[in-house]
Formats: C-alpha cells, structure tokens, sequence
C-alpha cells in the first residue's frame, strides 16, 4: 500500500458517527416546551372552574373540572369505569385483531402477486368507499345485536386501513435491494424474511397505527347502535339522563384507553424498527 | 477462466444494449471495461453476474454455464446497496451461505479485516462514511470466497482521495486471494491503475471497440512515463470509439453547441 493510500484510509476511518444533534440544548428548555402546550387547556380549565364558582356560569351543561374529576373518580370507585373500559377494549382487541390479520394477508397477496392484485384489488377498493357505519343495519341483521356485530364492525374498519398500508408497502419496496438478495442468491423464504419483511416494516407500523385509531373510532359507532356495557353505552346513557359529567368522563377514558393501546403497540414495534434513520424521534 | 462468447442482449423494447460481445478472462487477471454511457458496461456485469439473461450467446465459468447468480461470483454494485437494517456485521453475512454460527463470525471478521473495517461491525450502514459503505459491500462480495469479482464502477461516487485508497485496499485484498476481476469504470487513470487489462467499448449497439493489454509492473505511480503513456494510448482508443459513435445522428448537433 503507498504511503499516499495509507493516510487517506486513516482520515476516512476517523469519520465520525451521525451527530446526535440535540445533547446541546439547556434542560431547562426541554421542559418550558411541553408545558407551553399545556398553558391553553389548563387555563381554560381554570377559569371556567372559577367561573361556575363564582356563579358567573351555571356549568349544567357543561360541568366544571372539579365535576368530571368527581363523576370520574366515583364510576372508577364503584368499579363501574373499569367494567366498561374492559369490554370496550375487548371488543377493539378482537376486531383489531381479526381486522388486522385479514388485512395484513390480502395486503400481502395483492402487493405481492400481480394476479392476486387484479383479482382482489379493484374489488376491495370498492367496498373501501362504503362508509363503513353503512354496514350496520346489515351486520344486526347477520349477526345479532350482541357481539358478533359489533367486533365485525370494528374489523371491517380496521381493515382497510391496513390493506392499503401493507400492500402499498410492499409495492414500493427498493428493487435495489431486492436485487442485492437475488445476487446473493437467497431462496424465497430468505428473501422474505430477510429483506421484504424487514423493508416494509416501518410502514406497516404506521398502518396497523392508523388501523387501532380506527378500531376505537368505530368501537363508539358499535356501542351506541345498542350496548348495555362499554365506553359507548356510558356516552348514550349520560346523554338520555342529562349527566354531561358522565359523558366527559367517558370521553377521557377513551383518550386515556386509546393513547395507551397505541403506546404498548408502538413499546412492541419499536425494537424492529431501531434501524431507521430517520430525522424526528417518534410520532 | 471466465468465458464469454457472441453475448448479446436485446431488450423487450427492441433496444439492443449489447451485441456479439465475445471476452475471455483468465483466472487472477483484472479486466477493465470502459467507454461512454450507453455502450453496454452495465449490461455486460448484469449478465455476467446472472442478474438478467442474456438474449444469445453464452457465459462458462470454468465450463459451468452462468444463467443465474452463482456461488463463484461476487457482484459489487455502483452504491453499496447495504441493508439498512442489518448491522455491518450481518451485511457482510449476506454474502454468505448457511454455515456454522461460529464459522460464520469468524468469516465475517476475516473479511471486514481484509476491508480494514473490523472494529466497526456493530455499526449501522447510516454512520459510515460513503467509501466505507462501499467498503462493507467489498467485503460481502468477498466473503463467500468467489473466483470472480466484478465491480460496476463501485468508486464513482466518492471523492478522488477516498478512491485513491479504496483502488489500494482493492489491489491489496486481490493479491491475497487473486480472484479474476472485472470491473467497470469511466475513469481512464482508475483502469490504467488497476488493470491488467482494458477493454474499450462503443455504443449504439454496444460492442467491444479496442483491447489494450497493460504489462505495467505494480505498484503504479501515475507520474511514470509507462503510466503515462498507457493513458494516453486508453484515452486515444476511448477518442476514436467515441467519435465513431457520433458519426451517426449525433454529428449534426456538435455544431450547435458553439454559439
């Protein structure tokens, strides 16, 4: 090697490793930016607390914090809240789940034979445009109005959703590396696992996201067309008797059931996905 | 020995990228294609790795027939093509067969040595430089021990000094296990360097122009007169393929370009 080969390979090989970027910044300007966000809803809160305090508001309609905390704290005493996010979340799981498996299957036949994508495809699409709440009348009559309808429902809309995200990632994987697996000879199921499955991960994170967002969204639709228990009869109910606190409290249960369902879903993935480069954190 | 005879390659659009291309590479001897874009470089590597098929004609490794990616031959590609999820370590493995685990890292190791990158093996692709990237791609073509290594202008993309010392690390790896090297390449002074062997190629269709047999002792030295004079007989032969080629459609536009 010549001296000239020699110094150059030094120089390269001290290249350092992508600059993690953000270490510079003060702590304390890590924390005065999510608490800015904060300032709006807890200064709303704040004042219409004090307002029906102060009786310049009556707050029937729309209950101060201190109610909805109160109303929250009584159904979750009373083991109430906990029954009905447990059935709500069970009906989401299985539907999410059914939905997903289905979708991830027809996505992966349509992205990855064309025959299958001209068989099912133009078919599928077609039935995406169907509002998905149109489906009702017809799913109580299948079905009952018990469970059966309502974990089809969720499937149903779930579905789609996923479909569109694992066929679409499938067929935008890189040909590039695709062909780097054919020049290294990988059989088919190598293939698969080892540069298919691995490529189109990230955007079939994102799909069964969107997916599990979906399944709360139409867990609500099954729940009013007529529930005794679940998140969705506490909205209906507190809406035949007057008691907007209830229907508050529910809502809130359903943000903290749906962040929290996202969350595990994103825990789970996140290993798979350490490998990205990708310039925001998380989403 | 590599062998390739009348290959010709005619794509589904009528286009003909290669045509009657014969070419016999001995074994441990470095080839050199160059010419313009457009005269079949690619194509000729793509074949000959077993990517695509040829339309006629034939390709013999040692007599074995290539008609798809075959164990004996090692393709290195313009980018490095890393996966991306697979650390660098794994991405060398690629190029590997199923072998033992331990043989398996020890393979590895020996080969991200060769390309002087074994303290890195537990990096991502994304935090090495381009010329190390490329280097990790060296190395799993090389890993499986191939007798034919071919490079599709594998040093395009990097700046002159990291090519300077990938062209060393390149000649260094060959003299320790002399695989048959073809390479293809746009860079008159990289296949003076490097070659034992250039071969000149026209387009429209493409085809074999010239052949320049360099019988340069190495290390090479671009300021000696032999290193010179080479260049300058590649570049004349590279001149007369070019201009060849513009004799067609193309000469009545060369005047409009002095306005």
């Amino acid at each position: 090697m010549s001296d000239a080969g020699l110094s150059v390979a030094a120089a390269e090989d001290s290249h350092p490793a992508a600059p993690t970027g953000q270490g510079a910044r003060g702590g304390r300007a890590r924390w005065a930016r999510p608490l800015a966000g904060l300032l709006l809803p807890v200064g709303l809160a704040l004042g219409w607390e004090l307002a029906v305090r102060f009786g310049l508001a009556q707050g029937r309609l729309v209950p101060p914090p201190s109610r909805i905390w109160e109303t929250f704290l009584r159904l979750a005493d009373t083991g109430e809240l906990g029954l009905h996010i447990g059935v709500t979340l069970w009906r989401v799981l299985v539907g999410f789940g059914a939905g997903a498996v289905a979708g991830i299957l027809f996505g992966a036949l349509s992205g990855a034979s064309p025959v299958s994508r001209r068989l099912l495809d133009p078919t599928l699409q077609a039935l995406r445009a169907i509002p998905s709440i149109a489906w009702v009348p017809l799913f109580i009559l299948w079905f009952g109005i018990f469970e059966a309808s309502k974990v089809t429902l969720i499937a149903v809309g779930v579905f789609f959703p996923i479909y569109l995200g694992v066929g679409g990632a499938i067929l935008s994987v890189d040909r590039k590396l695709v062909e780097v697996g054919r020049a290294y000879r990988l059989s088919g199921f190598a293939l698969v696992r080892r540069i298919l499955l691995p490529a189109i991960l990230p955007e079939a994170v994102t799909a069964l996201r969107s997916g599990l967002g979906l399944g709360f969204m139409f867990v609500v639709a099954a729940e009013f067309m007529g529930a005794s228990e679940g998140l969705g009869y506490l909205l209906v109910d507190g809406q035949q008797l007057g008691k907007p606190d209830q229907i508050v409290a529910a809502i809130i249960a359903f943000a903290l059931a749906g962040k929290l369902c996202d969350t595990v879903l994103v825990l789970l993935t996140r290993p798979l996905l350490a490998w990205q480069d990708v310039r925001r954190e998380r989403l | 020995m590599l062998a390739v005879e009348r290959l010709t390659k005619r794509y589904a659009d009528g286009t003909v990228a290669l045509s009657d291309v014969s070419l016999t590479v001995r074994a441990a001897e470095i080839v050199a294609l160059i010419g313009g874009s457009g005269c079949g470089k690619t194509t000729f590597l793509r074949l000959v790795a077993g990517l695509d098929r040829a339309s006629a004609g034939s390709i013999r490794l040692d007599g074995e027939p290539v008609l798809e990616p075959h164990a004996g031959i090692g393709l290195v590609f313009q980018e490095p093509r890393l996966l991306p999820w697979y650390d660098v370590a794994a991405n060398v493995a690629v190029g590997l067969g199923r072998v033992p685990a331990a043989e398996r890292r020890e393979r590895v190791l020996h080969a991200l040595e060769k390309v002087g990158l074994a303290d890195h093996a537990r990096r991502w692709p994304r935090e090495l430089s381009g010329g190390q990237q490329q280097r990790v791609a060296i190395a799993r073509a090389l890993i499986g021990g191939p007798k034919v290594l071919l490079l599709d202008e594998p040093f395009s993309a990097l700046d002159a000094f990291t090519r300077a010392s990938l062209h060393e690390h390149l000649l260094a790896i060959w003299s320790e296990s002399r695989p048959t090297v073809v390479m293809v390449t746009h860079d008159v002074d990289e296949a003076v360097k490097l070659a034992d062997r250039v071969v000149v190629m026209r387009p429209a269709p493409g085809r074999i122009a010239d052949e320049i047999a360099l019988s340069l002792a190495r290390p090479r030295s671009r300021a000696s007169p032999a290193v010179e004079a080479a260049s300058r007989t590649v570049l004349k032969a590279l001149d007369r393929s070019l201009k060849a080629a513009q004799k067609g459609p193309e000469a009545s536009a060369a005047p409009a370009l002095w306005w």
